[in-house]
């Protein structure tokens, strides 16, 4: 079986690799995505190196400086450097989008695949457990997870990945039920391939382009998600910077201190609009629609 | 049509009892005894018994979830220990609040957003599409906490406009009510009109290649009428399926809005709860909002039923 359907496969991958690149390439938003994105996660991962200040050191002496050749975005009500905090920033928003994100694809994608596969009760369970779950508007769910197991960035990164979970299982579901009707699955089937088989052989890689897709638009809601927990006060708790939790101090001073609340915003502005362009970018190159 | 509610509404019920068990069960997430959650701060030994009995805490946890589910059919949510008041009082009392800042901002987010959306279709691959297409985008990256943060900076701070804060009731003053929650309003509708203007774009991209689109042109319909008439009406109709999602995106908003303008209402009232430790009504709250949610659910297929006759019985 496989000696017959591999050749093809292998054939024409590399063609498609090539379209999407070039595709990829003339989309000049994409490129600037990709471009911010890739720009974020630098600044996230150089943190510990780069040429900053500790960003929990209070200065007294330096109180809600503004902007400055030694603090270049100013300091904070308790003397800290902004430009540090940012950065250091960067890694909790980067790591909440990445981390929800992971757990709704690896549970909401084998729940999705499971329910478009066998069908029947197993897919009216999974169903109405997904309804249940969109039935929670997610900041209410995060907000509610936060009450009763207590606010941390964890928390936040379990109530988002929950809340973005039924997205997946929905797309992921739909995706193998199409891919379930072409030919190359019946005659797999009909062959006698096993089910686990199938799934990762056929299913999985078929279904994967738009599940990137959804992914990297996840990420930048999720990003925002994680922003507005922590401005709640129900994520990333202090001292250790998030800028959520940064625009939440600022707010309480924004007639003194008005860049306090200008930077944290401005970075999650950029970074999820990369993920943003990024995403639509993906979508565009991969729809097969289109040629 | 009426088979077709039936059975919608049937569908919905397992999904609500789902949701009542995660609601339930949250009480279960906290640690140590549960009756120490829902007495707050009271510690006498004969009130903690008393709620003990009333909430069956004595009981195996299927009977006490039986016990909680009947207390809630019949209104009855428990009471918050910070106001003494019932759950379901309160929350109704900090509901008006909300449902005014959300209908403004729904407003403010139709006007911009449909117009938009059609002008953008009607344009497609010219400037204007562009433009429009990069304002939607920024929309819907920028958290609207900052939006509103940045606001207030700049229409309150700097331009001394409107105020930065403060709650008007419609039903005393009007006019001072709706200044005052203008600002929120805008901050909340601009993200909803992102949302919507992509809808109304792709919706009317696909209605204006139809062939009636061609026969009203064809017919020699000035251009309006075919594009608000024959389109636009047409295009509606998916937008209907959207519902829920800008449901969502409201109530969640609303939170955020409610929270920097502190603005008395429901968002401002789950947000207390949590950080007053105010446990049951934070589960009334999301047993509501779940509820609420199921039901617009409900409505929107039903109206897309009605809008969209020519849906087969599936």
């Amino acid at each position: 079986m496989s000696a017959l359907a591999d050749p093809q496969a292998v054939a024409t991958l590399p063609k498609k690799q090539s379209r999407f690149w070039k595709k990829m390439r003339a989309n000049p938003a994409a490129l600037l995505g990709g471009a911010l994105v890739l720009f974020f996660v630098a600044v996230a991962a150089l943190a510990p190196v780069l040429p900053i200040a500790d960003p929990i050191a209070t200065d007294w002496g330096a109180v809600r400086q503004a902007p400055s050749a030694a603090h270049l975005f100013g300091t904070d009500e308790i003397g800290r450097d902004v430009l540090s905090r940012m950065v250091w920033g960067a890694q909790a928003s980067l790591l909440a989008g990445v981390v929800s994100v992971a757990i709704a694809v690896c549970l909401g994608v084998p729940l999705g695949v499971m329910a478009g596969y066998m069908g029947g009760w197993t897919d009216a369970a999974i169903s109405r457990v997904t309804e249940a779950l969109l039935a929670a508007p997610f900041l209410i769910l995060a907000i509610a997870l936060a009450a009763f197991l207590g606010p941390s960035l964890t928390n936040a990164m379990i109530a988002i990945g929950l809340s973005a979970m039924p997205i997946f299982i929905r797309l992921s579901r739909a995706q193998t039920m199409v891919v379930m009707t072409e030919d190359y699955v019946e005659s797999a089937r009909a062959v006698g391939l096993k089910p686990l088989a199938l799934v990762s052989r056929y299913i999985l890689p078929n279904i994967f382009p738009p599940i990137l897709v959804q992914a990297t638009l996840t990420i930048a809601t999720a990003i925002i998600a994680e922003a507005s927990l922590s401005f709640l006060g129900l994520g990333q708790q202090p001292p250790t910077p998030s800028w959520g939790s940064m625009l939440n101090v600022a707010k309480n001073f924004l007639e003194q201190a008005p860049w306090m609340a200008l930077y944290p915003g401005a970075g999650i502005f950029l970074v999820v609009l990369g993920f943003n362009l990024l995403g639509d970018g993906l979508r565009d190159a991969l729809d097969p629609r289109d040629h | 049509m009426l088979a077709f509610i039936g059975r919608r509404i049937l569908i919905a019920i397992p999904t609500i009892i789902l949701i009542s068990i995660f609601v339930f069960t949250l009480q279960h997430l906290l640690p140590g005894d549960p009756i120490l959650v829902l007495a707050g701060e009271e510690r006498d030994p004969e009130v903690l018994e008393f709620l003990r009995e009333k909430y069956r805490l004595n009981d195996p946890i299927p009977i006490q979830y039986l016990a909680w589910v009947g207390n809630a059919l019949q209104g009855d949510l428990g009471i918050s220990f910070r106001t003494n008041q019932p759950v379901l009082e309160l929350i109704g009392e900090k509901l008006p609040v909300t449902l005014q800042l959300a209908t403004m901002a729904l407003i403010i987010a139709m006007v911009i957003g449909i117009p938009a959306g059609v002008l953008s279709a009607y344009k497609k691959g010219t400037w204007i599409d562009w433009v429009a297409n990069v304002v939607a985008l920024s929309g819907l990256s920028v958290p609207n906490f900052w939006l509103g943060i940045m606001m207030i900076l700049l229409v309150s701070v700097k331009l001394g406009w409107l105020p930065a804060s403060g709650y008007q009731p419609f039903a005393e003053d009007p006019l001072q009510s709706i200044k005052t929650m203008l600002m929120p309003a805008f901050v909340l509708g601009t993200a909803i009109a992102a949302t919507l203007m992509r809808h109304t774009r792709s919706a009317m991209l696909s209605v204006l290649k139809s062939d009636y689109i061609r026969t009203a042109r064809a017919k020699g319909l000035a251009e309006h009428v075919v594009l608000i008439k024959h389109a636009l009406r047409n295009a509606l109709v998916p937008i209907v399926t959207v519902t829920t999602l800008i449901f969502g995106e409201l109530l969640a908003g609303a939170v955020l809005t409610e929270q920097i303008f502190t603005i008395p209402g429901f968002g401002k009232l789950v947000v207390d709860a949590v950080f007053n430790r105010d446990y049951a009504v934070v589960q009334g709250i999301v047993l509501c909002t779940g509820v609420a949610f199921i039901f617009m659910n409900l409505l929107a297929d039903v109206a897309y039923r009605v809008l969209n006759p020519r849906m087969g019985d599936k």
